[in-house]
């Protein structure tokens, strides 16, 4: 028999499926359970929001808005980026409103990137790091941090990673699946080898309003860093509005406007009622995002305490809406300790390996939901380590 | 510091009076003697007054009863304003909530009975035959929304799917 012909690019065929869908699947037929596995805010959206959006309809915003986002939306994010992260953009030219934080990743690689040159993708990260650097025609480096060290890419690992074909660095602080927060001095000293190496940085700063301990520091504000830096951020975390799709990049004329030009070509603009509502939510949303922020900070307080009681050593994340709990104790492997877990007292996890190989022994936990659920999720992980024992 | 855990303490409350003490100890990143402390002081302080639960009578078999509120308006006395007025009224137990208002009316009455039979011959008999009340308006609640901030018939579904990146 002949063999069948796949019609799929190589590329794409060669991609693997991300570890999380198979959770997914697991999960999604079992009842009663809680999952801690949702990298989504349990907030639905300030109300205002939601209204501000309902009245754009009615009085007829339902027409395509300028390629790059509506203007006045764009005015908007930058006078928020310079009043909270002290970076300054021209609305004009050096702004792109998105659909979500995913898909300015995705046109970010695709203007930068040739044939085969290397982006440094720092793990455990975000899924969508890698495989986006492969489908954009360029080759993920991964940089396996160390746990010791909270998860934090030191600026000599950065130097090992770096060849003759590095383009870009791809950063995320506060980090998903981590929490893990980076210093000023830190960034400092990530920026001196950047510009040592003439390389610019995607910076995923969309956890940045939800950083507890000290304030987020956007590496674009370190002193000529601008000038090399994709700014990535978005409205899902902080305003609570991952449904909408709406994200955004802001970053040196040049980039951003090839940017504009795939995003002209591929997706025309991010949808116009959202942007209705994230305008409202940048003008009218400051209150709400502080009681969120406050009330994620309450309950990571009690998830880390809660951890460390049952004996998984558990670091306190200075931001998101994770913790990055360790289970080397129990001598499993963080696949089969979250698929045990889920078995035996129906609380979903995802596997730490997911996010990068660094992150093995270790589970990503999400405490973005009801106290209620948190407590008795606490209760049955306590149970499931009890019994290990 | 303490005045920002005070405040956390008292809102964490306010939402869930029954949440447990080792919790909100642990959420506001106190110990327990300390949250025991912060508390007894705001129970002292009367910054907490009580605790209650929120109810929807509406869904408890054969529960009657009905709310009004009242718009009062009255002569203040002399020396007392309105305060000693207001005492008049909200001595009674039936009366649920008191407040001075601004505008067209000065004190807005909420008054909880079994029947409107009941409410009306409050307003005939007690309230309105006090000296100092010049007229009222009564309004009936037909249905109650919203109650302190809480939402009567809210769906809380978990709207998510189960596992995200
Ligand atoms: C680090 C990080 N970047 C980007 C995204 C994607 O966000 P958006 O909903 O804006 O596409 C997520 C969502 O989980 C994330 O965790």
């Amino acid at each position: 028999m002949m063999k069948q012909t796949s019609y799929l690019a190589k590329t794409v065929d060669s991609l693997k499926p991300s570890g999380i869908r198979r959770f997914f699947d697991l999960a999604s037929k079992m009842d009663n359970v809680i999952s801690l596995g949702v990298g989504e805010p349990d907030f639905v959206t300030p109300w205002n929001v939601i209204e501000a959006s309902y009245h754009s309809l009615e009085q007829g915003y339902t027409a395509y808005t300028a390629n790059a986002g509506l203007l006045e939306l764009r005015v908007e994010i930058s006078k928020y980026l310079e009043q909270n992260f002290n970076v300054s953009y021209n609305p004009e030219n050096q702004l792109i409103v998105t659909v979500g934080a995913s898909q300015a990743i995705d046109l970010a690689l695709r203007a930068i990137l040739n044939p085969g040159e290397e982006v440094i993708v720092v793990t455990p990260s975000f899924v969508s790091y890698a495989p986006s650097v492969t489908l954009a025609g360029g080759a993920p480096v991964i940089i396996d941090t160390d746990p010791d060290n909270e998860f934090k890419v030191r600026p000599e690992q950065i130097e090992q990673a770096i060849t003759d074909k590095t383009k870009a660095i791809m950063l995320c602080s506060p980090n998903n699946p981590t929490g893990t927060v980076l210093s000023k001095a830190e960034l400092e000293k990530i920026a001196a080898v950047i510009k040592k190496h003439d390389l610019l940085v995607i910076s995923d700063e969309i956890y940045a309003e939800l950083a507890y301990d000290e304030r987020a520091i956007s590496i674009a504000s370190l002193p000529g860093m601008s000038e090399r830096t994709i700014l990535i951020s978005g409205f899902s975390k902080a305003f609570a509005m991952t449904g909408w799709r709406l994200g955004y990049a802001a970053g040196p004329v040049e980039i951003l406007q090839a940017m504009t030009k795939i995003h002209q070509y591929t997706i025309m603009c991010a949808p116009t009622m959202a942007q209705h509502g994230a305008l409202e939510a940048l003008r009218n949303g400051g209150n709400s995002v502080q009681k969120m922020k406050m009330s994620y900070q309450q309950r990571r307080n009690l998830v880390v305490k809660a951890f460390n009681e049952m004996g998984l050593d558990c670091h306190n994340p200075g931001g998101a809406f994770y913790v990055f709990p360790s289970i080397k104790k129990t001598g499993l492997s963080s696949e089969s300790f979250a698929e045990q877990l889920l078995q035996k007292e129906r609380v979903a996890v995802v596997p730490g390996n997911v996010f990068g190989q660094s992150g093995e022994g270790y589970i990503r936990c999400s405490y973005a939901t009801s106290l209620k659920q948190l407590d008795e999720s606490m209760k049955r992980i306590s149970k499931f380590v009890e019994k290990l024992k | 510091m303490l005045e920002q855990k005070e405040r956390e303490v008292l809102q964490l409350l306010e939402e869930n009076a029954r949440l447990d003490i080792e919790t909100i100890a642990k959420m506001v990143d106190l110990s327990v003697a300390e949250t025991q402390q912060i508390i007894e002081k705001l129970e002292k302080e009367n910054a907490i007054l009580g605790y209650s639960a929120i109810v929807n009578w509406s869904k408890v078999l054969e529960y009657e009863g009905v709310t009004a509120m009242i718009d009062v308006k009255v002569t203040p006395a002399r020396g007392v304003g309105f305060d000693k007025v207001a005492e008049r009224i909200y001595r009674f137990p039936e009366v649920k909530a008191v407040y001075l208002m601004s505008g067209a009316y000065d004190l807005s009455v909420s008054i909880e009975g079994k029947t409107m039979m009941e409410i009306s011959r409050f307003v005939s008999e007690k309230l309105s035959t006090l000296d100092m009340v010049l007229s009222t308006t009564t309004h009936f609640v037909l249905k109650k929304y919203k109650h302190d901030g809480i939402i009567f018939n809210d769906d809380e579904d978990d709207k998510r799917i189960m596992v995200s990146p």
